[in-house]
């Protein structure tokens, strides 16, 4: 209970405190308001059956993001694909085999330092290593390839988290029924980490999409229409490396936002996603 | 029968051994492929040439290769983000962690964790059609793209994170800091910011590392708004940011301006381990202080 | 739910495999790389080789002259492009050009700006720094503000070697392709920069240079002076594969100058 007034010092700092905080999440509101409104207002008219489903003709001076969306699924797929067993496999060393603290400290600090470097280099060092040592050449697979060393750091950290979840008991009761370390890795803790590997797709799937720097020297841009194996070793622009070259290089802003306004809607969806596989395990969890 | 399962169990710890050795790996690689490819051309041009000459000239006849305008650059526009999204970001947080009501609460962390997963290049696109022609009209200079607009966008991109990271971290203080503070006759905003705030100190701090690497690491919305010319850095001017001048000049770069390419992403490479290291040494000396 | 999961997962390959499937090219392939300028053109005649060459992929990497050249140098694309001649130390390299068309180099402002006509010497003064306001030219009172191309661009060297600027432009933004530099000066009506003929849309206007109004016809007979060739850059000595020839040999010869024409350059044969 308040006795008595308040001196006009601290009325004031109260005051003031309370109006910055008002103004800045008002703010940072507002600001996200006017981005999404702006972008699905320019972007939304745009898109049509015709834009979703065709190839850029210049001869028909149409513009069709059809092979950008083949592409980024294509990527997403590889990259997940070489992702999740590399990924995993680190997680699982990290938390049941390695014995020496420094040495799991040591692991953890590089995967960290992994997570710290900027996309550009990470094109620049792919473009250098899978295109031209490896001689991938400009490739979606090049592309999957730098976005795996990317996006490794966040499977390691949320497969590592919930294999953390799986009680010391339920392995050392395997263990004491007769199963070999692999037989206990194998049906208790696997199982129990799902829904970390799951979060970690999804968190991984959201930052392949956003990713444009660390592809535009790897994955090149060309707009081919092509098939998953075809489409791997060729060429190929994801929707966001689409977005920025149409934007930038092409002045065509009709087509660019449209593909800023899917993106915008697909990073609904996969926030949406992410939240509800956490609600969903948490309460698997808990009973 | 015993040997073979033994045998096993070590080629399967074997195998996970390598696996976990992966992001080393990754680490080293990175490391080795930037010092080998960026150390030839720093070696030819002169180490203090390069690091703190003004003028950049890659293709001119007689080129010219300093890259302090650059790391300038970077460094301003970095700060400036800072300074703009930081103070934005903290008070936004304690909005949302300690006076927001819940509803409003999970509305706002879910805008939040949109504009954290928003592509860097729909900011740009933004930025150039908005922020570019807005800024050239409002301070009436002959163009918009210019380090300020820079500076804006990058302040935009690390909000979210810098949002996230302290509202986790204000969330944490234990709640017998606050309620002490309370029954001391405080009242709730000062417990807020005389309590909570100083005992998360450290979760706060590393909201900003997180920020200082998000900027300085942006390479595509700068480069849709920020002009591209190798000017020293000036609010107003086209500049062109370590990151930037790595993208633009790349595709087509041969030779000596190739080499010293790879040279300016060796030295952000090393800027950020820098500027990460000496941020953590100081977060754990807090941490132990 | 872990079954929906996993059926969802399944599901997504499936479709993936099969729409790709459905398109599978595994006819020859030649690769272009290089030049924006020449984009309209080469992405047209590329359209129409593979509308009259069923599986056979035609893909173009707007790079960038500079980048063209370097690319097929290094064997990483079939034909290079660009929209300038090479240089001696290029051909010395064991680079051969042949010329696929003429374009022309059309300096354009915003339309709110209402300078139409500029000399010459007026431009070189422009991007020399010399003039930096309109008002010397017959505009508004206002900085000029210089949008130019970046160091590798084949424009940007011929811009700058027609109108005697090399290496001394003073340029407010450096950007790396045509739609670019379009874009900018259509946003900003103080702004001035040059942009392939053939790509020049309607968001902004072109000048003319010495009373002479950008054309096919005035690149055709010369006098419209700012012009450069489109070239297709091939490693002299180095055979290119069936399909790159067949493309080689259908885009230079006299049934691809009408589709040279409606992208808007001029046609060389």
């Amino acid at each position: 209970m308040l006795n008595g007034k308040l001196s006009r010092k601290r009325r004031g700092y109260i005051a003031l405190m309370r109006t910055l905080m008002y103004a800045c999440a008002a703010l940072i509101c507002a600001l996200v308001l006017f981005l999404i409104a702006f972008v699905l207002v320019k972007g939304v008219p745009n898109i049509s059956w015709e834009l979703l489903s065709t190839s850029p003709s210049y001869l028909k001076e149409r513009i069709g993001i059809l092979p950008d969306i083949l592409n980024t699924v294509y990527i997403v797929i590889a990259t997940l694909f070489i992702v999740l067993p590399l990924g995993v496999g680190a997680a699982i060393y990290l938390t049941e085999y390695a014995k020496n603290k420094r040495f799991v400290a040591f692991i953890e600090s590089a995967a960290e330092t992994l997570s710290g470097i900027p996309s550009i280099i990470y094109g620049l060092v792919g473009m250098l290593f899978f295109c031209q040592f490896l001689g991938m050449q400009t490739s979606l697979l090049a592309g999957a390839m730098t976005l795996v060393i990317m996006n490794l750091p966040t499977i390691i950290r949320t497969t590592q988290e919930s294999l953390k979840t799986v009680p010391q008991s339920y392995r050392e009761g395997a263990f004491g029924l007769g199963a070999g370390k692999w037989r206990v890795i194998r049906t208790v803790a696997l199982p129990g980490c799902v829904d970390g590997i799951i979060t970690g797709c999804i968190l991984s799937v959201g930052r392949i999409l956003g990713e444009s720097a660390a592809l535009l020297f790897t994955a090149g841009f060309a707009h081919a229409l092509n098939g998953i194996f075809e489409g791997l070793t060729s060429a190929g622009a994801t929707l966001t490396v689409a977005l920025y070259v149409y934007a930038k290089e092409q002045g065509e802003f009709g087509a660019a936002f449209a593909i800023a306004a899917i993106l915008l809607g697909l990073t609904f969806l996969i926030n949406l996603a992410a939240a509800l596989t956490q609600r969903y395990f948490r309460r698997k969890k808990a009973l | 029968m015993k040997d073979k399962k033994k045998a096993f169990e070590r080629a399967v710890h074997g195998v996970f051994l390598i696996l976990g050795l992966t992001s080393v790996c990754c680490v080293l690689l990175i490391t080795v492929y930037l010092i080998i490819s960026g150390i030839p051309a720093i070696h030819e041009i002169g180490l203090i040439e390069f690091l703190f000459g003004t003028t950049w000239a890659s293709t001119a006849a007689e080129p010219a290769y300093g890259i302090l305008p650059f790391i300038l650059t970077s460094v301003y526009g970095t700060a400036g983000a800072i300074v703009i999204g930081v103070p934005i970001g903290f008070m936004a947080a304690v909005y949302l962690a300690k006076v927001a009501p819940p509803k409003v609460k999970t509305v706002m962390e879910s805008a939040v964790s949109l504009l954290a997963g928003i592509p860097s290049v729909v900011y740009g696109l933004v930025g150039m059609l908005v922020l570019v022609p807005g800024i050239r009209k409002m301070f009436h200079v002959p163009d918009g793209a210019s380090l300020l607009a820079a500076i804006i966008v990058l302040a935009v991109m690390i909000l979210p994170s810098i949002i996230k990271v302290s509202v986790t971290a204000l969330e944490a203080v234990p709640k017998e800091y606050e309620d002490a503070s309370l029954a001391l006759g405080a009242t709730p905003v000062e417990t807020c910011f005389r309590v909570s705030v100083p005992a998360a100190k450290s979760g706060i701090a590393a909201a900003v590392v997180l920020g200082v690497g998000r900027a300085i690491g942006e390479a595509m919305a700068v480069m849709m708004v920020s002009g591209n010319a190798a000017n020293m850095p000036s609010l107003f001017q086209s500049v062109r940011f370590l990151t930037t001048a790595v993208a633009s000049e790349m595709s087509y770069a041969a030779g000596l301006q190739r080499e010293a390419l790879f040279s300016i992403a060796l030295v952000l490479f090393l800027f950020i381990m820098l500027i990460n290291a000496t941020l953590n040494f100081f977060l754990k000396r807090s941490k132990e202080g | 739910m872990k079954k929906i999961i996993s059926l969802l997962v399944v599901g997504v390959m499936a479709v993936a495999m099969l729409a790709g499937c459905g398109v599978t090219n595994s006819g020859g392939r030649v690769s272009t790389d290089g030049s924006t300028s020449m984009e309209k053109v080469i992405g047209a005649l590329g359209e129409s080789f593979m509308a009259e060459n069923k599986n056979v992929t035609f893909t173009y990497n707007p790079t960038g002259s500079g980048s063209g050249i370097k690319a097929v140098l290094e064997g990483r694309c079939d034909i290079g492009l660009s929209s300038r001649s090479l240089k001696d130390e290029e051909k010395a390299q064991g680079l051969k050009e042949t010329i696929l068309a003429y374009d022309g180099i059309a300096i354009i402002v915003s339309p709110a700006n209402p300078v139409s006509d500029l000399s010459l010497e007026q431009i070189a003064a422009i991007y020399t720094g010399e003039i930096t306001n309109w008002q010397d030219v017959g505009g508004n009172d206002a900085s000029i503000v210089l949008i130019g191309r970046e160091a590798g661009s084949g424009t940007r060297d011929g811009f700058e070697s027609i109108t005697d600027t090399v290496d001394a432009c003073q340029y407010r933004q450096e950007l790396t392709s045509t739609g670019d530099v379009i874009t900018t000066v259509s946003q900003n009506p103080d702004a001035i920069g040059y942009a392939s003929l053939a790509s020049v849309k309607d968001s902004v206007k072109m000048l003319s240079v010495g009373d002479v109004t950008p054309s096919e016809g005035t690149v055709k007979d010369g006098s419209y002076v700012i012009q450069r060739p489109f070239v297709l850059v091939t490693k002299d000595g180095t055979a290119l594969s069936e399909t790159a020839q067949k493309f080689f040999d259908y885009i230079t010869s006299e049934a691809a100058a009408d589709i040279i024409s409606a992208a808007g350059a001029v046609a060389a044969n």
